[in-house]
């Protein structure tokens, strides 16, 4: 189980490293992906078939294929690679970035760290009344406000990218060019 | 909890509701009202959130927890609501001129400013961090829109683009603050995580403290605070000027309100801690904001470096933490919303027509050529310099009283000094107004049809001087709305 859980991560974290690293906007996706398949594995490990159905599903497979196509359509490839050059701001941030891994290593490993009480959706629990029953129920009673609020954030999401993409033909009170 | 929900559930977010369904009616409006005008769109804008208004003022008084306690009304929330509502009022009455010079008949702007409101109101009645969140991810998806609103104008796209990455990289820090926070207390709901924090054991867990830093990282992203300030004066400067004018209040005041019920409610054991990051977070956010702002030539720039300040300023109250700076905070927001977007009202108002006036040299004898606006911006100035009997010092008189009050001097120190030196560059305009001659390029003439700009000019210099004058009311209020959040009931 540990065992597995460590080559999910690491692959994740490799995947998650590539989509930064690689210079062709394609590869990155893929990387992404991988990364997404690897959280899905993590999410099966912790019991959570659903969550995992739902993570490749969606981000995997919808999200994905998505980027693909901007990526496809806006044709990037013909794009200069960025260059890439040690400035001062560049090293204090990899400076930055190394304390903060190395304070992230010690917080784990301090004696005094430990997560909270843990909830009554326990293995047992999801196992005898079902996973997606217990999504479900929590989604439609205790988070439905959230829930219901998100659909206005997708809403707005969706009004905005039609907004900024959308060619405008000039409005009336302009003169036409 | 059972699946039914009591009257109770929907009174609590009532003036949400309102505003968020009347966002969707302004959309449907705009489909079906191609071609037509949308000045009645902004008047409908306007009369939802006279009604909102009216709902939060009935709510007054209540303390009404909904759905299981993810959000309140109290008076708390409420004094925020009607700062949000009063930001989102200003900034219709301001665009409706703006975007018909432009040929931008798009309802959707409209309806955008009311997602955006309803995002602030649920940031400011969130009470647990799922709420404030998604509150603030309305707001913020909202705003990277109206940033960009100028298709055609390359910086509204930059403004667009720069916040939009930056808002999101802010974003990840604030979410991994909350992972940690929920991961070490085992809940999201602010009062569990108080409870929580009670344990000795709890409350030396390391993850406690790496979800604070990450909280604080990504608010003070949000709230422009030096060091994470970058994007503002870019942004702000890119932007549509009328939606500069929100940025700069509205969703500053709705970071501030979330900030304030998570530090005090959630967090106000670790206070020892966050107060001495805040110290230095204030001092310098005051002192960066107002050098920077010496040098700019940009009207639009100057008064968003000026904003950075102001931000400094109300947390110079976090950091007292009292009931009374806590009422400044809520005192100060009201106070910058008037001041801030009634000079850019002004801003506007002599930009209309041809091209954008947003240069200083542009406002050469303005004070002569245009008496009214110019005694207008005159009194903004000074309200955002601190000078007594206007809104800004009345702010800044309760925010700096209470911080020395808590043996803060040092800090109220630094403020005022600030406040010394910001007199230069707000007085600026002033001078250039009233003793530099009109030149060939100043503003002579005001093309008709700007009532609406108008209103909000009249308005705020009144809101202005009646705040300066009788701080009374407001600050009553105020004090009255933050009494609950100190004691944490």
């Amino acid at each position: 189980m540990l065992i597995s859980f460590y080559i999910l991560a690491a692959l994740a974290v490799g995947g998650a490293l590539s989509v930064v690293l690689f210079r062709s906007p394609v590869y990155c996706a893929l990387s992404l992906v991988a990364t997404f398949l690897c959280l899905a594995g993590i999410y099966v490990l912790l019991n959570s078939e659903f969550v995992a159905a739902i993570q490749v599903l969606i981000y995997a497979g919808a999200i994905m294929v998505l980027f693909l196509f901007v990526i496809m359509l806006l044709n990037l490839r013909s794009d200069k690679p960025l260059r890439h050059s040690w400035t001062w701001p560049k090293l204090l941030g990899i400076g930055f970035a190394v304390a903060i891994i190395f304070q992230l290593i010690g917080i784990f490993h301090s004696p005094a760290a430990r997560m909270g009480p843990a909830g009554k959706y326990s293995t047992e629990y999801l196992q005898q009344k079902g996973a997606v029953e217990v999504v479900g129920e929590v989604l439609f009673t205790e988070y439905v406000l959230p829930f219901e609020i998100i659909s206005i954030l997708l809403m707005v999401a969706v009004v905005g990218a039609v907004i900024l993409a959308k060619r405008r033909e000039p409005a009336s009170t302009e003169q036409t060019p | 909890m059972s699946p039914g929900f009591t009257q109770t559930d929907f009174l609590s977010i009532m003036p949400e509701m309102l505003i968020f369904g009347m966002g969707l009616v302004v959309l449907l409006f705009d489909l079906f009202g191609q071609g037509r005008s949308t000045r009645n769109l902004a008047y409908l804008t306007l009369l939802t959130l006279g009604a909102a208004g009216y709902l939060d003022v009935m709510l007054l008084g209540q303390f009404l927890p909904g759905f299981g306690g993810s959000v309140i009304a109290d008076d708390f929330s409420i004094a925020f609501e009607l700062v949000f509502l009063v930001v989102c009022a200003l900034t219709v009455l301001i665009s409706i001129r703006y975007l018909e010079d432009r040929g931008l008949n798009h309802g959707e702007y409209y309806a955008l400013l009311l997602f955006a409101t309803g995002g602030m109101m649920v940031m400011a009645s969130g009470r647990d961090l799922l709420m404030i969140f998604i509150g603030l991810e309305i707001l913020s998806i909202s705003s990277y829109i109206l940033c960009g609103f100028l298709q055609q104008d390359r910086r509204s796209n930059e403004s667009a683009l720069k916040y939009f990455l930056l808002g999101a990289f802010a974003t990840g820090f604030l979410l991994y603050g909350i992972m940690l926070i929920y991961g070490a207390t085992g809940s999201i709901a602010l009062q569990d995580i108080r409870a929580a924090l009670a344990d000795p054991a709890t409350f030396q867990n390391p993850y406690i403290w790496m979800g604070l830093g990450m909280l604080l990282v990504g608010w003070s992203f949000k709230i422009a605070l030096v060091p994470f300030h970058m994007w503002t004066p870019d942004v702000y400067e890119g932007a549509p000027t009328a939606v500069t004018a929100f940025l700069s209040t509205g969703p500053k005041a709705a970071c501030f309100a979330a900030l304030v019920r998570i530090l005090f409610e959630a967090l106000a054991a670790t206070r020892a801690e966050w107060q001495q990051v805040f110290w230095v977070l204030a001092a310098l956010t005051m002192t960066v904001g107002n050098v920077l702002a010496l040098h700019q030539d940009n009207i639009k720039r100057m008064l968003a470096y000026s904003s950075i300040s102001h931000a400094g300023y109300i947390l110079v109250a976090l950091v007292a933490g009292g009931e009374e700076a806590l009422a400044g905070v809520i005192f100060y927001a009201l106070a910058y919303t008037l001041m801030n977007t009634g000079a850019f009202a002004v801003l506007i108002l002599s930009s209309a027509g041809d091209r954008e006036r947003v240069n200083f040299s542009d406002y050469a004898g303005f004070g002569y050529l245009e008496p009214a606006l110019g005694a207008a911006m005159f009194v903004f100035m000074l309200s955002l310099a601190g000078i007594p009997l206007t809104a800004g010092f009345a702010g800044k008189f309760q925010i700096f009283k209470a911080v020395v009050g808590q043996g803060y001097i040092w800090l109220a120190v630094i403020g005022v000094l600030n406040s010394v030196v910001s007199i230069y560059y707000y007085l600026r305009i002033s001078v250039v107004m009233y003793m530099q001659p009109a030149t060939g390029d100043s503003i002579s003439t005001r093309p008709p049809g700007s009532v609406p700009l108008y209103v909000a000019i009249v308005g705020s210099l009144a809101g202005v001087l009646y705040l300066g004058i009788f701080p009374g009311g407001w600050l009553e209020m105020s004090l009255h709305s933050v009494s609950r959040i100190i004691t944490g009931g």
